[in-house]
Protein backbone atom coordinates (compact mmCIF):
# COMPACT_ATOMS: atom_id res chain seq x y z
CA UNK A 1 0.00 0.00 0.00
CA UNK A 2 1.94 3.01 -1.22
CA UNK A 3 0.54 6.18 0.25
CA UNK A 4 0.61 9.33 -1.74
CA UNK A 5 2.36 11.64 0.66
CA UNK A 6 2.16 15.26 -0.15
CA UNK A 7 5.42 16.80 0.88
CA UNK A 8 5.44 19.33 3.70
CA UNK A 9 1.76 19.89 4.21
CA UNK A 10 2.65 21.49 7.51
CA UNK A 11 5.51 23.91 7.72
CA UNK A 12 6.77 24.47 11.23
CA UNK A 13 7.55 27.92 12.52
CA UNK A 14 10.79 27.22 14.33
CA UNK A 15 10.94 30.47 16.28
CA UNK A 16 7.39 30.02 17.43
CA UNK A 17 8.05 26.42 18.47
CA UNK A 18 11.03 27.49 20.56
CA UNK A 19 9.12 30.30 22.20
CA UNK A 20 6.16 28.10 22.99
CA UNK A 21 8.46 25.51 24.53
CA UNK A 22 10.20 28.18 26.63
CA UNK A 23 6.86 29.42 27.89
CA UNK A 24 5.55 25.95 28.75
CA UNK A 25 8.80 25.02 30.47
CA UNK A 26 8.75 28.06 32.70
CA UNK A 27 5.71 26.74 34.50
CA UNK A 28 6.32 25.83 38.11
CA UNK A 29 4.90 22.57 39.47
CA UNK A 30 5.17 22.27 43.24
CA UNK A 31 4.27 20.16 46.26
CA UNK A 32 1.38 17.69 45.76
CA UNK A 33 1.15 18.33 42.03
CA UNK A 34 4.88 17.71 41.76
CA UNK A 35 4.63 14.43 43.67
CA UNK A 36 1.76 13.36 41.44
CA UNK A 37 3.72 14.26 38.34
CA UNK A 38 6.78 12.37 39.58
CA UNK A 39 4.75 9.22 40.24
CA UNK A 40 3.11 9.52 36.83
CA UNK A 41 6.45 10.02 35.11
CA UNK A 42 7.82 6.87 36.79
CA UNK A 43 4.92 4.83 35.47
CA UNK A 44 5.66 6.12 31.95
CA UNK A 45 9.29 5.07 31.79
CA UNK A 46 10.56 2.53 29.31
CA UNK A 47 13.58 1.49 31.37
CA UNK A 48 16.18 1.05 28.70
CA UNK A 49 19.49 -0.66 28.21
CA UNK A 50 20.82 -0.65 24.67
CA UNK A 51 24.55 -1.19 24.91
CA UNK A 52 26.77 -3.55 23.00
CA UNK A 53 28.07 -4.75 26.36
CA UNK A 54 24.64 -5.66 27.77
CA UNK A 55 24.72 -9.00 29.54
CA UNK A 56 22.15 -11.39 30.91
CA UNK A 57 22.92 -10.17 34.41
CA UNK A 58 22.48 -6.53 33.47
CA UNK A 59 19.07 -7.21 31.89
CA UNK A 60 17.93 -9.29 34.86
CA UNK A 61 18.99 -6.56 37.25
CA UNK A 62 17.13 -3.95 35.20
CA UNK A 63 14.01 -6.14 35.15
CA UNK A 64 14.18 -6.47 38.92
CA UNK A 65 14.51 -2.74 39.22
CA UNK A 66 11.48 -2.23 36.98
CA UNK A 67 9.16 -3.62 39.62
CA UNK A 68 11.19 -2.68 42.71
CA UNK A 69 12.10 0.92 42.03
CA UNK A 70 12.90 1.82 45.62
CA UNK A 71 11.62 -0.66 48.17
CA UNK A 72 12.34 1.73 51.02
CA UNK A 73 9.46 3.84 49.79
CA UNK A 74 6.27 1.82 49.40
CA UNK A 75 3.52 2.69 46.96
CA UNK A 76 5.65 3.46 43.95
CA UNK A 77 4.33 2.40 40.55
CA UNK A 78 6.18 0.02 38.26
CA UNK A 79 7.72 1.38 35.09
CA UNK A 80 5.77 0.79 31.88
CA UNK A 81 8.23 -1.40 30.05
CA UNK A 82 11.77 -2.65 29.72
CA UNK A 83 13.45 -1.84 26.42
CA UNK A 84 16.25 -4.16 25.27
CA UNK A 85 18.02 -5.56 22.22
CA UNK A 86 16.34 -8.54 20.47
CA UNK A 87 18.58 -11.27 21.90
CA UNK A 88 17.70 -10.13 25.43
CA UNK A 89 13.92 -10.43 24.92
CA UNK A 90 13.58 -14.02 26.26
CA UNK A 91 15.58 -13.15 29.38
CA UNK A 92 13.52 -10.01 30.00
CA UNK A 93 10.27 -11.83 29.34
CA UNK A 94 11.13 -14.51 31.87
CA UNK A 95 12.35 -12.05 34.48
CA UNK A 96 9.22 -9.89 34.19
CA UNK A 97 6.78 -12.78 34.32
CA UNK A 98 3.77 -11.87 36.44
CA UNK A 99 4.71 -8.21 36.94
CA UNK A 100 2.50 -6.81 34.19
CA UNK A 101 5.49 -4.89 32.82
CA UNK A 102 5.85 -4.99 29.07
CA UNK A 103 8.92 -6.05 27.18
CA UNK A 104 9.86 -3.74 24.34
CA UNK A 105 12.52 -4.68 21.86
CA UNK A 106 14.27 -2.56 19.30
CA UNK A 107 14.29 -4.15 15.87
CA UNK A 108 14.85 -3.42 12.15
CA UNK A 109 18.63 -3.17 12.37
CA UNK A 110 18.58 -0.70 15.25
CA UNK A 111 20.05 1.92 15.47
CA UNK A 112 21.06 2.53 11.84
CA UNK A 113 18.24 0.73 10.06
CA UNK A 114 20.72 -0.16 7.34
CA UNK A 115 19.48 -3.61 6.34
CA UNK A 116 17.18 -4.88 3.65
CA UNK A 117 13.49 -5.13 4.34
CA UNK A 118 13.50 -8.92 4.43
CA UNK A 119 16.02 -9.06 7.24
CA UNK A 120 14.13 -6.37 9.12
CA UNK A 121 10.82 -8.20 8.90
CA UNK A 122 12.41 -11.43 10.04
CA UNK A 123 13.92 -9.66 13.02
CA UNK A 124 10.55 -8.18 13.94
CA UNK A 125 8.80 -11.54 13.69
CA UNK A 126 11.44 -13.22 15.77
CA UNK A 127 11.23 -10.69 18.62
CA UNK A 128 7.44 -10.91 18.61
CA UNK A 129 7.69 -14.72 18.70
CA UNK A 130 10.12 -14.41 21.59
CA UNK A 131 7.44 -12.53 23.49
CA UNK A 132 8.06 -8.83 22.91
CA UNK A 133 4.92 -6.81 23.64
CA UNK A 134 6.25 -3.73 21.91
CA UNK A 135 8.55 -3.25 18.96
CA UNK A 136 10.65 -0.12 18.48
CA UNK A 137 11.61 0.21 14.80
CA UNK A 138 13.82 2.80 13.13
CA UNK A 139 12.86 4.46 9.84
CA UNK A 140 15.26 4.52 6.90
CA UNK A 141 16.55 8.04 7.28
CA UNK A 142 18.65 7.83 4.11
CA UNK A 143 15.57 7.04 2.04
CA UNK A 144 13.58 9.73 3.79
CA UNK A 145 16.18 12.44 3.26
CA UNK A 146 16.53 11.52 -0.41
CA UNK A 147 12.78 12.06 -0.79
CA UNK A 148 11.74 8.42 -1.13
CA UNK A 149 8.78 8.82 1.23
CA UNK A 150 6.87 5.96 -0.38
CA UNK A 151 9.63 3.55 0.65
CA UNK A 152 9.60 4.77 4.24
CA UNK A 153 5.83 4.49 4.41
CA UNK A 154 5.74 1.00 2.87
CA UNK A 155 8.43 -0.20 5.23
CA UNK A 156 6.50 0.94 8.28
CA UNK A 157 3.28 -0.71 7.05
CA UNK A 158 5.08 -3.98 6.47
CA UNK A 159 6.71 -3.90 9.88
CA UNK A 160 3.35 -3.11 11.43
CA UNK A 161 1.92 -6.16 9.75
CA UNK A 162 4.82 -8.30 10.97
CA UNK A 163 4.22 -7.03 14.53
CA UNK A 164 0.84 -8.69 14.75
CA UNK A 165 -0.54 -7.91 18.19
CA UNK A 166 2.60 -6.19 19.40
CA UNK A 167 2.56 -2.43 19.61
CA UNK A 168 4.71 -0.62 17.09
CA UNK A 169 6.78 2.40 18.02
CA UNK A 170 8.38 4.18 15.10
CA UNK A 171 11.68 5.91 15.81
CA UNK A 172 12.18 8.91 13.55
CA UNK A 173 15.74 9.62 14.73
CA UNK A 174 15.05 13.33 14.60
CA UNK A 175 18.70 14.21 15.15
CA UNK A 176 19.32 13.09 11.58
CA UNK A 177 16.24 14.70 10.07
CA UNK A 178 17.76 18.17 10.49
CA UNK A 179 14.65 20.35 10.25
CA UNK A 180 11.37 20.52 12.14
CA UNK A 181 9.55 20.39 8.79
CA UNK A 182 11.11 16.98 8.22
CA UNK A 183 10.16 15.87 11.73
CA UNK A 184 6.54 16.80 11.05
CA UNK A 185 6.51 15.06 7.70
CA UNK A 186 8.10 11.89 9.10
CA UNK A 187 5.58 11.89 11.97
CA UNK A 188 2.71 12.15 9.51
CA UNK A 189 4.11 9.36 7.35
CA UNK A 190 4.62 7.08 10.36
CA UNK A 191 1.12 7.63 11.72
CA UNK A 192 -0.52 7.18 8.32
CA UNK A 193 1.43 3.95 7.84
CA UNK A 194 0.18 2.42 11.10
CA UNK A 195 2.47 3.42 13.98
CA UNK A 196 0.95 3.01 17.44
CA UNK A 197 3.60 5.30 18.90
CA UNK A 198 6.02 7.75 17.37
CA UNK A 199 9.38 8.07 19.07
CA UNK A 200 12.03 10.75 18.72
CA UNK A 201 15.36 9.01 18.84
CA UNK A 202 17.49 5.95 19.26
CA UNK A 203 19.60 7.63 21.92
CA UNK A 204 22.69 6.93 19.82
CA UNK A 205 22.69 10.24 17.94
CA UNK A 206 23.02 13.73 19.33
CA UNK A 207 20.83 15.79 19.49
CA UNK A 208 18.20 13.33 20.69
CA UNK A 209 14.84 14.46 22.07
CA UNK A 210 14.89 18.25 22.02
CA UNK A 211 11.84 20.15 23.27
CA UNK A 212 10.90 21.79 19.92
CA UNK A 213 11.08 18.38 18.21
CA UNK A 214 8.82 16.83 20.83
CA UNK A 215 6.36 19.71 20.52
CA UNK A 216 6.30 19.32 16.74
CA UNK A 217 5.56 15.61 17.06
CA UNK A 218 2.86 16.18 19.66
CA UNK A 219 1.17 18.67 17.35
CA UNK A 220 1.31 16.10 14.57
CA UNK A 221 -0.36 13.58 16.90
CA UNK A 222 -3.04 16.14 17.75
CA UNK A 223 -3.76 16.93 14.09
CA UNK A 224 -3.86 13.23 13.24
CA UNK A 225 -6.46 12.66 15.93
CA UNK A 226 -8.56 15.56 14.66
CA UNK A 227 -8.36 14.14 11.14
CA UNK A 228 -8.88 10.43 11.82
CA UNK A 229 -10.06 10.09 15.41
CA UNK A 230 -7.14 7.77 16.20
CA UNK A 231 -4.99 8.31 19.26
CA UNK A 232 -1.33 7.80 18.61
CA UNK A 233 1.19 7.59 21.45
CA UNK A 234 4.39 9.56 21.82
CA UNK A 235 7.78 8.60 23.22
CA UNK A 236 10.63 11.06 23.60
CA UNK A 237 13.90 9.22 24.16
CA UNK A 238 17.52 10.15 24.68
CA UNK A 239 18.84 12.98 26.79
CA UNK A 240 16.00 12.98 29.31
CA UNK A 241 17.81 12.39 32.56
CA UNK A 242 16.23 14.66 35.14
CA UNK A 243 12.91 14.80 36.96
CA UNK A 244 12.66 18.45 36.03
CA UNK A 245 12.79 17.66 32.31
CA UNK A 246 10.22 14.91 32.74
CA UNK A 247 7.78 17.28 34.44
CA UNK A 248 8.35 19.87 31.73
CA UNK A 249 7.38 17.29 29.12
CA UNK A 250 4.26 16.37 31.08
CA UNK A 251 3.24 20.02 30.99
CA UNK A 252 3.85 20.05 27.27
CA UNK A 253 1.64 16.99 26.63
CA UNK A 254 -1.14 18.28 28.84
CA UNK A 255 -1.17 21.60 27.02
CA UNK A 256 -0.89 20.11 23.54
CA UNK A 257 -2.95 16.93 23.72
CA UNK A 258 -4.93 17.12 26.94
CA UNK A 259 -5.16 14.93 30.03
CA UNK A 260 -6.00 11.81 28.07
CA UNK A 261 -2.39 11.52 26.98
CA UNK A 262 -1.15 11.67 30.57
CA UNK A 263 -1.08 7.89 30.69
CA UNK A 264 1.51 5.19 30.01
CA UNK A 265 -0.81 3.93 27.26
CA UNK A 266 -0.16 7.04 25.23
CA UNK A 267 3.05 8.53 26.53
CA UNK A 268 6.42 7.05 27.44
CA UNK A 269 9.89 8.22 28.33
CA UNK A 270 12.75 6.26 26.85
CA UNK A 271 15.41 6.60 29.51
CA UNK A 272 17.91 4.83 31.70
CA UNK A 273 19.02 7.34 34.33
CA UNK A 274 15.70 9.21 34.61
CA UNK A 275 14.14 6.75 37.07
CA UNK A 276 16.81 7.34 39.72
CA UNK A 277 16.60 11.09 39.41
CA UNK A 278 12.83 10.97 39.89
CA UNK A 279 13.25 8.65 42.87
CA UNK A 280 15.74 11.07 44.40
CA UNK A 281 13.24 13.89 43.93
CA UNK A 282 10.45 11.87 45.53
CA UNK A 283 12.66 11.10 48.52
CA UNK A 284 13.66 14.75 48.75
CA UNK A 285 10.00 15.77 48.84
CA UNK A 286 9.32 13.14 51.47
CA UNK A 287 12.29 13.51 53.79
CA UNK A 288 13.26 17.13 53.14
CA UNK A 289 16.85 16.16 52.48
CA UNK A 290 18.63 16.29 49.16
CA UNK A 291 19.54 12.78 48.12
CA UNK A 292 22.61 11.01 46.83
CA UNK A 293 22.92 8.40 44.08
CA UNK A 294 24.80 6.28 46.62
CA UNK A 295 21.50 5.23 48.18
CA UNK A 296 19.68 4.11 45.03
CA UNK A 297 20.18 1.02 42.93
CA UNK A 298 22.51 1.31 39.97
CA UNK A 299 20.71 1.89 36.67
CA UNK B 1 32.59 65.68 27.93
CA UNK B 2 30.55 64.58 30.91
CA UNK B 3 32.28 63.09 33.94
CA UNK B 4 32.96 59.38 33.70
CA UNK B 5 31.08 57.04 36.03
CA UNK B 6 33.02 54.11 37.44
CA UNK B 7 31.71 50.68 36.56
CA UNK B 8 31.14 48.67 39.72
CA UNK B 9 31.49 44.93 39.91
CA UNK B 10 28.37 42.84 40.42
CA UNK B 11 29.15 40.28 43.11
CA UNK B 12 27.65 36.99 42.03
CA UNK B 13 28.16 33.37 43.06
CA UNK B 14 30.79 30.95 41.74
CA UNK B 15 29.23 27.61 40.77
CA UNK B 16 30.51 25.06 38.29
CA UNK B 17 33.13 27.42 36.86
CA UNK B 18 30.53 30.08 36.14
CA UNK B 19 29.35 33.21 37.90
CA UNK B 20 25.57 32.96 38.17
CA UNK B 21 23.39 35.28 40.22
CA UNK B 22 21.46 33.56 42.99
CA UNK B 23 18.45 31.78 41.52
CA UNK B 24 16.36 33.28 44.32
CA UNK B 25 16.97 36.82 43.12
CA UNK B 26 17.61 37.90 46.71
CA UNK B 27 20.37 40.23 47.82
CA UNK B 28 21.98 41.34 51.04
CA UNK B 29 23.07 44.93 51.30
CA UNK B 30 26.65 45.07 52.49
CA UNK B 31 28.17 48.42 53.44
CA UNK B 32 31.57 49.40 54.75
CA UNK B 33 31.87 51.09 58.12
CA UNK B 34 31.67 54.61 56.74
CA UNK B 35 28.71 53.60 54.59
CA UNK B 36 30.56 55.12 51.65
CA UNK B 37 30.46 51.92 49.60
CA UNK B 38 27.41 49.73 49.35
CA UNK B 39 27.55 46.34 47.66
CA UNK B 40 24.75 43.93 46.86
CA UNK B 41 25.82 40.44 47.86
CA UNK B 42 23.91 37.43 46.59
CA UNK B 43 21.82 35.81 49.29
CA UNK B 44 22.39 32.21 48.22
CA UNK B 45 19.48 29.83 48.54
CA UNK B 46 19.16 26.10 49.10
CA UNK B 47 18.68 25.70 45.37
CA UNK B 48 21.96 27.48 44.71
CA UNK B 49 23.53 25.01 47.12
CA UNK B 50 21.84 22.11 45.36
CA UNK B 51 23.15 23.31 41.99
CA UNK B 52 26.62 23.73 43.44
CA UNK B 53 26.45 20.18 44.79
CA UNK B 54 25.57 18.82 41.37
CA UNK B 55 28.62 20.64 39.94
CA UNK B 56 30.85 19.45 42.75
CA UNK B 57 29.73 15.82 42.39
CA UNK B 58 30.28 16.00 38.65
CA UNK B 59 33.79 17.39 39.07
CA UNK B 60 35.12 15.15 41.81
CA UNK B 61 35.97 12.04 39.80
CA UNK B 62 37.97 13.98 37.22
CA UNK B 63 39.77 16.01 39.86
CA UNK B 64 40.63 13.11 42.13
CA UNK B 65 41.95 11.04 39.23
CA UNK B 66 44.36 13.72 38.08
CA UNK B 67 47.93 13.11 39.06
CA UNK B 68 48.89 14.51 42.43
CA UNK B 69 51.63 16.45 40.66
CA UNK B 70 49.09 18.14 38.40
CA UNK B 71 46.96 19.15 41.37
CA UNK B 72 50.09 20.64 42.91
CA UNK B 73 50.77 22.61 39.74
CA UNK B 74 47.24 23.97 39.67
CA UNK B 75 47.32 25.00 43.33
CA UNK B 76 50.60 26.78 42.67
CA UNK B 77 48.94 28.49 39.73
CA UNK B 78 46.15 29.74 42.01
CA UNK B 79 48.85 31.29 44.15
CA UNK B 80 50.38 32.95 41.08
CA UNK B 81 47.05 34.38 40.02
CA UNK B 82 46.33 35.70 43.49
CA UNK B 83 49.71 37.43 43.50
CA UNK B 84 48.77 39.15 40.23
CA UNK B 85 45.54 40.50 41.65
CA UNK B 86 47.05 41.89 44.81
CA UNK B 87 45.67 45.42 44.28
CA UNK B 88 42.10 44.25 43.96
CA UNK B 89 42.28 42.26 47.19
CA UNK B 90 44.04 45.14 48.93
CA UNK B 91 41.13 47.39 48.04
CA UNK B 92 38.53 44.88 49.20
CA UNK B 93 40.28 44.01 52.44
CA UNK B 94 40.74 47.64 53.41
CA UNK B 95 37.15 48.36 52.53
CA UNK B 96 36.21 45.56 54.92
CA UNK B 97 38.05 47.31 57.72
CA UNK B 98 41.66 46.11 57.67
CA UNK B 99 44.55 48.55 57.68
CA UNK B 100 46.80 48.53 54.65
CA UNK B 101 49.46 46.70 56.61
CA UNK B 102 47.02 44.05 57.87
CA UNK B 103 45.59 43.62 54.37
CA UNK B 104 49.02 43.12 52.88
CA UNK B 105 49.83 40.53 55.51
CA UNK B 106 46.58 38.67 54.86
CA UNK B 107 47.23 38.55 51.11
CA UNK B 108 50.81 37.41 51.59
CA UNK B 109 49.76 34.67 53.94
CA UNK B 110 46.96 33.54 51.65
CA UNK B 111 49.37 33.19 48.75
CA UNK B 112 51.92 31.43 50.93
CA UNK B 113 49.25 29.05 52.18
CA UNK B 114 48.32 28.09 48.65
CA UNK B 115 51.97 27.45 47.84
CA UNK B 116 52.33 25.48 51.07
CA UNK B 117 49.50 23.11 50.13
CA UNK B 118 50.69 22.99 46.51
CA UNK B 119 53.90 21.59 47.92
CA UNK B 120 52.09 18.99 49.99
CA UNK B 121 49.67 17.95 47.22
CA UNK B 122 52.01 15.32 45.80
CA UNK B 123 53.70 14.39 49.07
CA UNK B 124 51.07 13.75 51.71
CA UNK B 125 50.16 10.33 50.28
CA UNK B 126 53.69 9.08 50.88
CA UNK B 127 53.59 10.27 54.48
CA UNK B 128 50.14 8.94 55.31
CA UNK B 129 50.25 5.65 53.42
CA UNK B 130 51.98 2.68 54.97
CA UNK B 131 52.80 -0.99 54.89
CA UNK B 132 51.25 -2.81 57.82
CA UNK B 133 52.93 -5.76 59.57
CA UNK B 134 50.66 -8.80 59.52
CA UNK B 135 51.46 -12.35 60.55
CA UNK B 136 49.77 -13.96 57.58
CA UNK B 137 51.01 -14.51 54.03
CA UNK B 138 49.71 -11.16 52.86
CA UNK B 139 51.28 -7.95 51.75
CA UNK B 140 49.15 -5.47 53.65
CA UNK B 141 49.19 -1.81 52.81
CA UNK B 142 47.12 1.29 53.45
CA UNK B 143 46.76 4.27 51.17
CA UNK B 144 44.74 7.48 51.16
CA UNK B 145 41.92 8.44 48.82
CA UNK B 146 39.83 11.59 48.46
CA UNK B 147 36.66 11.54 50.55
CA UNK B 148 34.54 13.08 47.78
CA UNK B 149 32.42 16.20 48.02
CA UNK B 150 33.09 18.46 50.99
CA UNK B 151 30.66 21.13 52.15
CA UNK B 152 32.19 23.88 54.25
CA UNK B 153 31.10 26.87 56.29
CA UNK B 154 34.10 29.20 56.08
CA UNK B 155 35.46 31.22 59.01
CA UNK B 156 33.37 34.33 59.44
CA UNK B 157 36.06 36.65 60.73
CA UNK B 158 38.58 36.20 57.94
CA UNK B 159 37.56 37.23 54.44
CA UNK B 160 40.40 35.72 52.41
CA UNK B 161 42.86 33.80 54.55
CA UNK B 162 40.15 31.80 56.31
CA UNK B 163 38.58 30.88 52.99
CA UNK B 164 41.90 29.84 51.45
CA UNK B 165 42.93 27.89 54.55
CA UNK B 166 39.82 25.74 54.27
CA UNK B 167 39.76 25.30 50.49
CA UNK B 168 43.43 24.55 49.83
CA UNK B 169 43.88 21.35 51.88
CA UNK B 170 40.53 19.99 50.72
CA UNK B 171 41.31 20.27 47.03
CA UNK B 172 44.97 19.33 47.46
CA UNK B 173 43.58 15.98 48.59
CA UNK B 174 41.52 15.52 45.42
CA UNK B 175 38.12 16.46 46.83
CA UNK B 176 35.70 19.00 45.45
CA UNK B 177 34.17 21.62 47.71
CA UNK B 178 31.11 23.80 48.12
CA UNK B 179 31.96 26.59 50.54
CA UNK B 180 29.83 29.20 52.20
CA UNK B 181 31.90 32.36 52.38
CA UNK B 182 32.20 34.68 55.37
CA UNK B 183 28.88 36.35 56.03
CA UNK B 184 30.38 39.43 57.67
CA UNK B 185 33.20 39.95 55.13
CA UNK B 186 32.02 38.43 51.86
CA UNK B 187 33.80 40.59 49.28
CA UNK B 188 37.03 38.62 48.78
CA UNK B 189 35.28 35.30 48.28
CA UNK B 190 33.79 36.02 44.88
CA UNK B 191 36.95 37.80 43.75
CA UNK B 192 38.79 34.65 44.77
CA UNK B 193 36.38 32.82 42.44
CA UNK B 194 37.76 35.03 39.66
CA UNK B 195 41.26 33.95 40.62
CA UNK B 196 40.20 30.31 40.44
CA UNK B 197 38.52 30.88 37.11
CA UNK B 198 41.83 31.95 35.59
CA UNK B 199 43.98 29.28 37.16
CA UNK B 200 43.14 25.92 35.56
CA UNK B 201 41.04 24.68 38.47
CA UNK B 202 38.34 22.73 36.61
CA UNK B 203 34.83 24.18 36.96
CA UNK B 204 32.90 22.56 39.79
CA UNK B 205 35.92 21.60 41.90
CA UNK B 206 35.50 24.76 43.99
CA UNK B 207 32.09 26.39 44.36
CA UNK B 208 31.58 29.51 46.44
CA UNK B 209 28.28 30.74 47.84
CA UNK B 210 27.49 33.88 49.80
CA UNK B 211 24.52 34.57 52.06
CA UNK B 212 23.29 33.83 55.55
CA UNK B 213 24.91 30.80 57.15
CA UNK B 214 21.93 30.37 59.49
CA UNK B 215 19.74 29.84 56.43
CA UNK B 216 21.93 27.28 54.70
CA UNK B 217 23.70 25.39 57.45
CA UNK B 218 20.85 22.90 57.76
CA UNK B 219 21.02 22.07 54.04
CA UNK B 220 24.82 21.98 54.01
CA UNK B 221 24.87 19.39 56.75
CA UNK B 222 21.82 17.32 55.77
CA UNK B 223 22.45 16.89 52.01
CA UNK B 224 22.92 13.17 51.48
CA UNK B 225 25.50 13.64 48.73
CA UNK B 226 27.92 15.52 50.99
CA UNK B 227 30.71 13.24 52.22
CA UNK B 228 32.32 15.58 54.74
CA UNK B 229 31.26 18.80 56.40
CA UNK B 230 33.58 21.48 57.74
CA UNK B 231 32.18 23.96 60.21
CA UNK B 232 34.14 26.99 61.35
CA UNK B 233 32.71 28.87 64.29
CA UNK B 234 31.75 28.77 67.94
CA UNK B 235 27.95 28.73 67.80
CA UNK B 236 26.95 25.75 69.95
CA UNK B 237 23.54 25.34 68.31
CA UNK B 238 25.11 25.27 64.87
CA UNK B 239 27.72 22.76 65.95
CA UNK B 240 25.05 20.49 67.37
CA UNK B 241 22.90 20.78 64.24
CA UNK B 242 25.86 19.88 62.05
CA UNK B 243 26.64 16.82 64.16
CA UNK B 244 23.02 15.66 64.16
CA UNK B 245 22.50 16.13 60.44
CA UNK B 246 25.84 14.53 59.61
CA UNK B 247 24.60 11.34 61.23
CA UNK B 248 22.03 10.93 58.44
CA UNK B 249 24.63 9.56 56.06
CA UNK B 250 27.64 9.41 58.37
CA UNK B 251 29.47 12.42 56.99
CA UNK B 252 32.87 13.26 58.38
CA UNK B 253 32.49 16.26 60.65
CA UNK B 254 35.41 18.63 60.94
CA UNK B 255 35.04 21.63 63.20
CA UNK B 256 37.36 24.58 63.69
CA UNK B 257 36.84 27.08 66.50
CA UNK B 258 37.21 30.79 65.91
CA UNK B 259 40.98 31.10 65.65
CA UNK B 260 43.69 33.28 64.21
CA UNK B 261 44.25 31.61 60.84
CA UNK B 262 47.44 33.60 60.40
CA UNK B 263 49.28 31.34 62.83
CA UNK B 264 51.57 28.76 61.30
CA UNK B 265 50.02 25.96 63.32
CA UNK B 266 46.86 26.28 61.21
CA UNK B 267 48.57 24.99 58.14
CA UNK B 268 49.44 21.34 58.24
CA UNK B 269 49.39 18.19 56.12
CA UNK B 270 47.07 16.81 58.79
CA UNK B 271 44.43 19.20 57.46
CA UNK B 272 44.64 17.35 54.15
CA UNK B 273 44.28 14.04 55.97
CA UNK B 274 41.00 15.22 57.53
CA UNK B 275 39.28 14.83 54.16
CA UNK B 276 40.86 11.54 53.16
CA UNK B 277 39.65 7.97 53.36
CA UNK B 278 42.11 5.22 54.09
CA UNK B 279 42.00 2.08 52.04
CA UNK B 280 43.71 -1.06 53.27
CA UNK B 281 44.54 -3.82 50.82
CA UNK B 282 45.36 -7.43 51.68
CA UNK B 283 47.40 -8.84 48.83
CA UNK B 284 48.23 -12.58 48.99
CA UNK B 285 51.89 -13.49 48.72
CA UNK B 286 53.66 -16.78 48.26
CA UNK B 287 50.80 -18.53 46.43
Amino acid sequence: MALEIQQYTHLIDQVNAQERVARLFSRSIKKESKMQALHLALSMIDLTTLEGKDSEGKVKQLCYKASHLHDKYPGLPNVAAICVYPNMVPIAKKSLDGTGINVASVATAFPSGMADIKAKLEEVKSVVDAGADEVDMVISRGKFLSGNYGYVSDEISQVKEACGKAHLKVILETGELVTLDNVRLASDIAMEAGADFIKTSTGKISPAATPPVVLTMLEAVRDFQTKTGKKIGMKPAGGIGTAKQAIQYLVMIKETLGSEWLSPDLFRFGASSLANDILMQIMKQTTGQYQSKDYFSID
Amino acid sequence: MSERINIQKTYKLYIGGKFPRTESGRYIKWADKKNSTVVNICRGSRKDFRNAMVSARGAVSGWSSRTAYNRAQILYRVGEMLEGRRDQFMAELTLQGLSKKQAEKEINQSIDRLIYYAGWADKFQQIFSRVNPVSLPYFNFTSTEATGVVAAIAPDDSSLLGLVSIIAPVIAGGNSIVIMASESFPLCSISFGEVLYTSDVPGGVINILTGYRSELIDHFSSHMDVNAIIYCGDNEDDKKLVEMNAALNVKHVIQFPVQDWAKDQHQSPYHILKCQETKTTWHPIGV
